[in-house]
């Protein structure tokens, strides 16, 4: 599995890391790979305020929908309406072009409580 | 998240079968490509019995374009296949479907319903008429099912036998798929019309070769002595690539997105126990001038009408799935989804789902209900994607 080094996780497969002032946010490689081809992802609404580990979105495989959750709390600032078109850059790119929202943290310490990548890595593999 | 894994937790739609059979030892079976499927990294799962590639690395939606495009090799081993035979065959098979058959030709193919007295739909089948004998394709979830029901029925003299186990069947489909089976087989593959059947060799492997399928294309399904089921399979392969014709393997889940859109029915879906045909709009696949099985409680709606038709949805801003609530535009609800998906070839997002008649109209707005949220659809013709050999 492929991990970005940069970011942090959480142990139900969403990553999130640092741009400015922002955090972004995607699904890691594994969750990516286990879901299969992405077909739809139902973001929310900009400007909303979500808590950590409340669900931002759905993400819809070919055959599964899985509910996506904030890494740590905070006001949706973006999200990657790209993937309105055509969400198969989650599975070519979930570190990159396939991010999902960015949002504005509540409370940056959350980042400290988040999975380092090495830790994350460890734990995908486990299952 | 929380990841699905692809085992049998999956909402698979080809993979949920009302009432999952089980194999007579009561453990999963594997079919002779199964480690050939596993080696190639495809995720395997549970279906009917048998642990089936759903998808492999390529993907499902690509399966799902390459099959449209080119050709797709589909691993079917887990489909029965029924043998009726005898003195008195043709009369009991005739009683028992709900098709004309009695007109077929020997080589000829044809679809039929199975039904109960009550006009439920049992299965839906695929009835090869032989020298001497009819090769009934059944569904693998209802092979055991089936099997009774023609065992308990057939009159003295007539044999009925499963020879599921002994037969391999692998399904060829795509606007290439005549091309290879022809370059393939020592008859000629391209010379047989559509639902039809030849015996023949391919690759030197005896095959009963029919020009049918599951997938909107043209293409065929081919039936042969398990033992050669590898020989067969990388064979073709080798073959497309010398030819160069593109080939995959391709799993269920295309498998099912290609039926879906093509409007063929899935059967526990579009179709089951307590569907009737002509709700499901399968009336044109009973012939109401013989006597069958189930006939009465066919007609019976057919002249009533029924509470509840089958249309196709195009579904805006989610994806729809089975088991999703269909509601008027005034909130109220009227239905349910039987299937639904994204479309790879047509790019939507649609739904099969029983509505009222009055609702069942094209162009009809409603709404399906996605994750608690209710969302634009519209009642659209089907089949979505119209099959190849019908353009």
């Amino acid at each position: 599995m492929k991990i970005d080094a940069a970011a942090r996780y959480r142990s139900s497969h969403e990553w999130a890391r640092k741009e400015g002032s922002l955090i972004v946010t995607g699904i890691s490689d594994h969750a990516q790979e286990s879901l299969g081809d992405i077909v739809f992802v139902e973001f929310p609404e900009v400007g909303k305020t979500l808590k950590q580990g409340e669900t931002f979105g759905v993400i819809e495989s070919v055959k599964a929908a899985s509910d996506l959750y904030m890494p740590m709390g905070g006001k949706i600032a973006a999200v990657n309406e790209a993937l309105g078109g055509d969400p198969s850059a989650v599975n070519k790119d979930c570190y990159g072009a396939g991010w999902l929202i960015k949002f504005e943290p509540t409370n940056p310490s959350e980042w400290d409580g988040l999975l380092s990548a090495g830790d994350y890595e460890k734990e995908a593999a486990a299952h | 998240m929380r990841l699905p894994g692809f085992d049998a937790r999956i909402a698979l739609s080809a993979a949920s079968p009302r009432r999952p059979s089980r194999s007579k030892e009561d453990t999963l079976k594997s079919t002779a490509l199964h480690d050939w499927h596993a080696a190639r990294g495809a995720k395997m799962a549970p279906f009917a019995g048998y642990e089936m590639p759903i998808t492999y690395p390529t993907g499902a939606v690509e399966e799902h374009l390459i099959t449209r495009r080119s050709v797709g090799l589909f691993d079917i081993d887990h489909m029965g296949q029924i043998e009726v035979s005898g003195p008195g065959a043709d009369d009991f098979v005739s009683r028992m479907v709900s098709a004309r058959v009695l007109d077929m030709k020997d080589g000829d193919a044809r679809y039929s319903l199975l039904l109960a007295e009550d006009g439920g739909v049992t299965d839906d089948l695929f009835i090869y008429r032989l020298p001497g004998r009819w090769w009934i394709v059944v569904n693998a979830s209802n092979r055991e099912t089936d099997y009774a029901w023609f065992r308990k029925n057939a009159p003295a003299g007539v044999k009925v036998e499963d020879l599921s186990d002994d037969t391999y069947m692998i399904a060829v489909q795509g606007p290439r798929a005549i091309e290879l089976l022809g370059a393939a087989a020592d008859f000629d593959v391209p010379g047989m019309t559509r639902f039809t059947s030849a015996k023949g060799s391919l690759l030197g492997v005896p095959c009963l070769v029919g020009r049918t399928g599951y997938t909107g294309e043209d293409g065929a399904e081919l039936f042969f002595p398990a033992r050669d089921a590898v020989k067969l399979w990388d064979g073709l392969l080798a073959l497309a690539a010398k030819k160069g014709i593109e080939a995959a393997p391709i799993g269920l889940a295309a498998r099912d997105s290609l039926r879906f859109e093509a409007g063929m029915p899935l059967h526990g879906h579009e179709i089951s126990p307590s569907i009737n045909p002509v709700e499901a709009g399968f009336k044109w696949a009973c012939d109401l001038e013989k006597d069958f099985v189930g006939k009465k409680a066919v007609t019976d709606l057919a002249e009533k009408g029924p509470a509840r038709k089958l249309v196709g949805l195009d579904v805006t801003g989610g994806v729809p799935r089975e088991g999703y609530e269909v509601q008027a535009t005034d909130g109220r609800t009227v239905g349910l989804c039987a299937a639904g998906m994204f479309c790879p070839t047509v790019k939507k997002y649609a739904a099969n789902a029983f509505v009222p008649p009055e609702l069942s109209k094209v162009g009809t707005p409603l709404k399906v209900v996605i994750h608690g949220k209710p969302k634009d659809a519209v009642v659209v013709k089907r089949p979505l994607y119209v099959p190849a050999y019908r353009r």
